[in-house]
């Protein structure tokens, strides 16, 4: 059962964020996911910085990439595996992101009750005990997310 | 507001290239000033419901908070982020959203903003933030 779930979240989790909009603009890339765990990057780009001199990426950017491995985290984490909707979202901004540098995004659950995923992530750029970003999100089973694949395979020329 | 400090303040979001590639644009009205957010379909985040993409409107708040520190005191450059948390309480339909920010206290370092963002009405806004923002008197 463990083994079919993960091989289809291999298979569903690229698409599913190749076919989100929003993180296709800002130029977010998934990197790996495991049941309950997911991990995003971002490469670094002009348009995503908070001030044109500094050229820091913006705190919003850095919420966008917390807030789509820890969804991500959370629709692995239900059994069966559900789409979700995020009630909170809270982030604790540790330093600003190294402009240029790729900025990696991990999601792990830490508590899975029938209707709520309890998300922790980090965002980093290389130094997992350097954080840019520490957040804390939970999320709510919304339905079957085996529609919601087939309805996304139709959606997606 | 005076003309002059509009200008400033459009020059002061035109730095913020993040806001423009979310299209974020700011709406006067009199002495107020509200930003909006119109419905770009890059914004959105789950296309088959459809819903604008939490992120999006996660940073929409954040660029909403830091302008209105930004309009209330000028000389302070450019508030930065501390902490937040976001309540998300409707769907986020694709059409535009207005925020609203209010300051709840500003302090000599720290900034503690609210902002909500609603599309239909303001009475039913889809998110709510709080947010805490350290300022730095030039």
């Amino acid at each position: 059962m463990e083994q079919g779930t993960l091989e289809f979240l291999w298979e569903l989790a690229p698409k599913f964020i190749a076919g989100t909009p929003h993180s296709a603009k800002l130029g977010i890339e998934f990197l790996s996911i495991d049941i309950g765990r997911a991990t995003l990057r971002l490469p670094y780009s002009h348009k995503l910085s908070g001030n044109a001199k500094s050229r820091v990426v913006h705190g919003g950017v850095v919420t966008a990439l917390l807030d789509q491995a820890s969804g991500l985290a959370a629709v692995s984490a239900f059994n069966p595996i559900s789409a979700v909707a995020t009630l909170n979202l809270s982030i604790d901004y540790m330093r600003a992101a190294t402009p240029g540098k790729t900025i990696i995004g991990q999601a792990s659950s830490y508590k899975v009750t029938r209707d709520i995923a309890f998300i922790r992530g980090i965002a980093h750029d290389g130094d997992e005990t350097d954080p840019i970003a520490i957040s804390q999100a939970t999320f709510m089973h919304t339905g079957d997310i085996q529609n919601y694949k087939l309805e996304t395979q139709e959606a997606t020329p | 507001m005076s003309p002059a400090d509009k200008d400033r303040f459009i020059t002061s979001l035109k730095q913020i290239p993040y806001a423009e590639t979310l299209g974020v644009k700011p709406l006067f009205m009199g002495d107020n000033f509200t930003l909006v957010l119109p419905f770009k379909e890059s914004n959105i985040g789950n296309p088959i419901l459809p819903a604008l993409h939490g992120g999006a409107i996660g940073g929409f708040m954040e660029i909403a908070a830091v302008a209105q520190i930004l309009l209330d005191h000028p000389e302070e450059g450019i508030a930065k982020t501390i902490g937040i948390n976001i309540d998300y309480l409707r769907r986020g339909k694709p059409q535009d959203c207005y925020a609203c920010a209010k300051i709840t206290r500003h302090g000599r370092r720290i900034v503690n903003v609210n902002v909500e963002v609603w599309q239909d009405r303001p009475d039913t806004p889809i998110a709510a933030f709080h947010g805490h923002f350290l300022i730095q008197k030039k």
